[in-house]
């Protein structure tokens, strides 16, 4: 009995059922309670006004851009040096969910800067960073649908993935290397020092929650579709060979 | 990669991840003046730019320091607690823009004064309700989450 039984297509289609479904469940009591509960039970800021409800998309969204494309890392790496193929086709299912949600981080951000900062865009280490990580989404998804022979599209994207963490991780480190920038520091951190108050902060942490959970169910999602997509294309070729 | 045999694919991918992190080590740090969205005040008056340079100013506004001229012009200075310089600027300034509050101005700086074009407001990582504000004004404990100045 060892970890890698799962990464077996059959076993990972049987028991990725039920967890898929529980994690959508949750996923939508979570956000539907997080999102309700800080957009319309949460004071207002001290400075910040009522734009700080913003923060309920945009912390979640980015945290789970990034995440995801250090998710689609791992699995890439599996797939180089393991050669699970339902890992190669989880990293490919995971990036458009990833692609959306830095999408999201980016328009929500825009929003927020506009009144707080007086612009929505500024060429900021941090924001720089994150929009070349939304083009390297694109990339990613593009490079899938450019290769034909899947083995060498996942082999290809893996190094693309890899190149593409720089900036996973600038994004959130960005702050750290080059402090003189428009975007503030981390809010949340797992240290002592507390920078939001709780009333944000619980709503925040459900949001969070419901983030990846949404996630995690959207990824198994796609994982099982392309697991059968690629099991009905190999139909079909050995159909078309008999025939 | 489908040739090669599983050792030689963890030590090529252990290569690239090195190669990547240390050039982006290196990109980075040679390229640090660039990617940094602002000078300090400090590194404004240590290394004054030529009058003709564009570039971007940013720290705190110091307290009591806004002057308001006629019209949209207004008259500040900027600190980042060890050297502070002179802003003007006429226009538009943003909500969160006030005394003690972070700010980032892109402008000249000519005869000692840094003339704004476009003034940003830079928000901290703190938020916390209006009512708790004030009523620690009301009880005299408030402290200005930024009265420690920020790094650089």
């Amino acid at each position: 009995m060892s970890l890698w039984e799962y990464a077996n297509p059959a076993k990972f289609m049987a028991t990725s059922r039920r967890p898929m479904q529980a994690l959508g469940a949750a996923a939508a009591v979570a956000l539907a309670v997080g999102l309700v509960w800080g957009f319309f039970f949460t004071p207002d800021d001290y400075r910040q006004g009522a734009t700080v409800k913003i923060i309920y998309l945009h912390v979640p969204s980015a945290l789970m851009a990034i995440n995801g494309w250090l998710m689609m890392l791992v699995a890439s790496l599996i797939w180089l040096i393991r050669r699970h193929h339902v890992s190669a086709l989880a990293a490919r299912a995971a990036a458009p969910v990833g692609m959306t949600m830095t999408l999201v981080a980016l328009v929500t951000g825009a929003v927020w800067g506009s009144p707080m900062w007086g612009t929505w865009w500024a060429w900021d280490p941090r924001l720089t960073s994150f929009l070349i990580l939304f083009l390297f989404y694109l990339g990613y998804i593009a490079l899938w649908e450019a290769i034909e022979d899947p083995d060498t599209a996942a082999d290809l994207t893996s190094v693309l993935c890899l190149v593409g963490s720089v900036f996973a991780v600038l994004s959130r480190y960005a702050v750290l290397f080059w402090n003189q920038g428009l975007h503030q520091g981390a809010s949340l951190s797992l240290d002592a020092e507390e920078n939001v108050a709780d009333v944000f902060y619980f709503p925040l942490l459900v949001c969070i929650a419901g983030f990846v959970m949404l996630f995690v169910a959207l990824v198994l999602l796609r994982t099982r579709t392309e697991v059968r997509a690629r099991r009905l294309h190999v139909l079909t070729m050995r159909r078309r060979m008999s025939a | 990669m489908k040739g090669l045999k599983k050792k030689r694919r963890i030590q090529i991918i252990a290569l690239a991840a090195v190669a990547l992190g240390l050039s982006t080590a290196l990109i980075g740090y040679a390229m640090r003046d660039g990617i940094n969205f602002f000078r300090s005040p400090s590194q404004v008056v240590e290394a004054p730019p030529p009058p003709n340079e564009v570039f971007r100013i940013g720290g705190l506004v110091e307290n009591g320091s806004i002057v308001r001229g006629r019209g949209e012009t207004v008259r500040f200075s900027v600190t980042d607690g060890a050297a502070a310089v002179e802003v003007t600027y006429t226009g538009l300034l943003p909500d969160l823009f006030s005394e003690g509050e972070g700010m980032v101005g892109t402008g000249r700086y000519v005869d000692g004064t840094f003339q704004a074009t476009e003034i940003l407001a830079k928000h901290d990582e703190t938020y916390m309700p209006k009512e708790v504000v004030d009523a620690l004004k009301e009880q005299g404990v408030y402290q200005e989450p930024n009265a420690p100045l920020p790094g650089g």
